[in-house]
């Protein structure tokens, strides 16, 4: 079959409008299913797609611009980027140096020594009057007390807990002695925050752990019962005493400690 | 405009929005508000006093940011005490605090929307709030701008903004009309006025003129302590001297003041 459809009867059987009687519909539609130059013409024949089309385009170009898409959690979460990223970004080039010296010394084991610290210089800073410049504004707002803080707690958790699995990846630390220390040592804080605010607490915890287990165990090049692997059970019971105090004692969180 | 729903145009069950009884408030160690007795309703009640007085503890308090460390207060119709629902007050109070602060990288309508969103209000209502309460405290041509490169009278200008946005029947403003110019000052009265007709506003301020201008009633702390509660016209009535220049309400002001002062000596 070399001859095609002309123009007029392709445009009449194009248009719904148009009346075509049943042998000629027949005759174009077999015509069709063997010759695809017809069938490109009659789907390129009519401009109205391109002219629809084209009128849409114009009328997006004339338009206002849309509206940016809002992603809330990222506004929401944008102030830890600006308030918080600085701490966490220390502590974890902390980490990094336990992990170096760790691999010098292999005697003493930095990196678990230094887990139930790791999370507090944030979680400090994450909620107190000091450091949060929209402090007195915030306090005020249903939003503050103990879900705003687990809150905060959990955007530094998300930071510090996979650089502390690295940091005992990279020097054979026991995954349970590197993560259940931090997470008792953030639920104390929140705990004992609920009587003298979360900054002192964090300071507080931070400096008895300090004193008590990391110096004398760096001086004295020996390993603390704690960090041992046997306290994994220790730390796991603790977490939850503490995680369950914190939630016993959730009205107390409710005029935001300065 | 504010759209009042039905179930606020039903009858409140509470007999005042803010009623303080014996109310003690410290500031640090200080005690600076000592046994304070305060009933306040919708209306716009000028707050005055002397540095010291105990005017921004008392607004903290009145904000639940500070626990009051005696005495009673019924914010709401809830008594703030251990037990109370304190998110549901919190919901209803907008608070403009003396000094604050706030990301340097939000853009003014950010920072309102975050608040809208710290206040729990509907996330379907927040977009509209937010945008009412940017026009009314005249930073529309602002929205996009980022706090940082706001000048005073412009972040103070937003502080009324957030603190009008969950439309509060609390509004607490401290010192609101501090580095706001002539005309914004007006325009501040304005809304104050508009805002006051179904809300219990209180704004803490040292300048007579802004409670002459704007406030249905004054109340004048002085060592923590209420020295006087009245309309205007009775702190005129106190009559007193003083400087040439100064308005009647100013001499009555002083003239209260001298004489608390002279009864606390005696």
């Amino acid at each position: 079959m070399t001859k095609h459809l002309s123009r007029t009867l392709l445009a009449r059987y194009a248009d719904r409008e148009a009346v075509l009687d049943e042998v000629t519909m027949w005759s174009v539609e077999t015509h069709l299913e063997e010759c695809a130059d017809c069938r490109a013409q009659l789907a390129g024949g009519d401009a109205l797609l391109d002219r629809v089309a084209a009128a849409v385009d114009l009328g997006i170009a004339a338009g206002p611009d849309p509206a940016p898409r809002r992603r809330s959690w990222t506004m929401r979460n944008r102030w830890l980027v600006w308030h918080l990223g600085p701490w966490l970004a220390m502590t974890v080039a902390v980490l990094g140096c336990a992990v170096l010296l760790q691999a010098l010394e292999p005697r003493v084991p930095l990196v678990s020594l230094l887990a139930p610290v790791a999370p507090l210089p944030g979680v400090a800073i994450a909620w107190s009057r000091r450091h949060d410049p929209a402090w007195e504004l915030i306090a005020g707002t249903p939003a503050a007390g103990l879900a705003m803080l687990l809150r905060r707690t959990a955007a530094v958790l998300v930071v510090v807990v996979p650089a502390l699995a690295l940091a005992s990846s990279r020097t054979g630390t026991s995954l349970a002695l590197a993560l259940l220390p931090c997470l008792a040592f953030s639920a104390a804080t929140i705990a004992l925050g609920g009587f003298i605010g979360v900054y002192r607490a964090a300071v507080v915890l931070g400096v008895v752990w300090t004193l008590a287990v990391l110096v004398p165990a760096v001086v004295t090049v020996h390993v603390p019962a704690v960090v041992q692997p046997g306290a994994s059970l220790g730390w796991a019971l603790l977490t939850l005493i503490l995680a369950g105090l914190v939630a016993t004692r959730a009205t107390s969180f409710r005029f935001s400690k300065e | 405009m504010r759209t009042v729903t039905a179930a606020e145009s039903a009858p409140t069950t509470y007999p005042w929005a803010v009623h303080a009884q014996e109310l003690r408030v410290k500031a640090g160690r200080h005690l600076a508000v000592d046994g304070l007795d305060l009933t306040l309703d919708t209306g716009v009640h000028g707050l005055l006093g002397p540095n010291g007085a105990g005017k921004t503890t008392l607004m903290r308090a009145l904000a639940t940011v500070v626990k009051p460390a005696g005495g009673k207060l019924t914010l709401l119709g809830e008594e703030v005490d251990a037990r109370a629902d304190l998110r549901r007050i919190r919901r209803g109070l907008g608070y403009l605090p003396q000094q604050f602060g706030f990301y340097p990288r939000f853009t003014l309508r950010e920072f309102v929307e975050y608040m809208a969103w710290l206040k729990e209000m509907p996330k379907a209502e927040i977009p509209g709030a937010v945008q009412r309460a940017i026009d009314r405290t005249g930073l529309t041509a602002k929205a996009g701008a980022r706090m940082k490169t706001l000048s005073g009278g412009m972040l103070r200008r937003a502080g009324i903004a957030q603190a009008i946005v969950n439309d509060p029947a609390v509004l607490l403003l401290d010192e609101p009309t501090v580095g706001l110019d002539p005309e914004q000052r007006l325009d501040f009265r304005d809304l104050l006025r508009a805002v006051g007709i179904d809300t219990c506003v209180l704004v803490s301020t040292h300048l007579v003129e802004d409670v002459v201008a704007a406030c249905t009633d004054v109340i004048v702390l002085n060592e923590g302590r209420l020295v006087h509660q009245g309309t205007v016209d009775d702190l005129i009535a106190q009559g007193g001297e003083g400087d040439a220049g100064d308005s009647p309400a100013e001499r009555g002001y002083s003239a209260l003041l001298r004489r608390h002062r002279a009864e606390a000596a005696r």
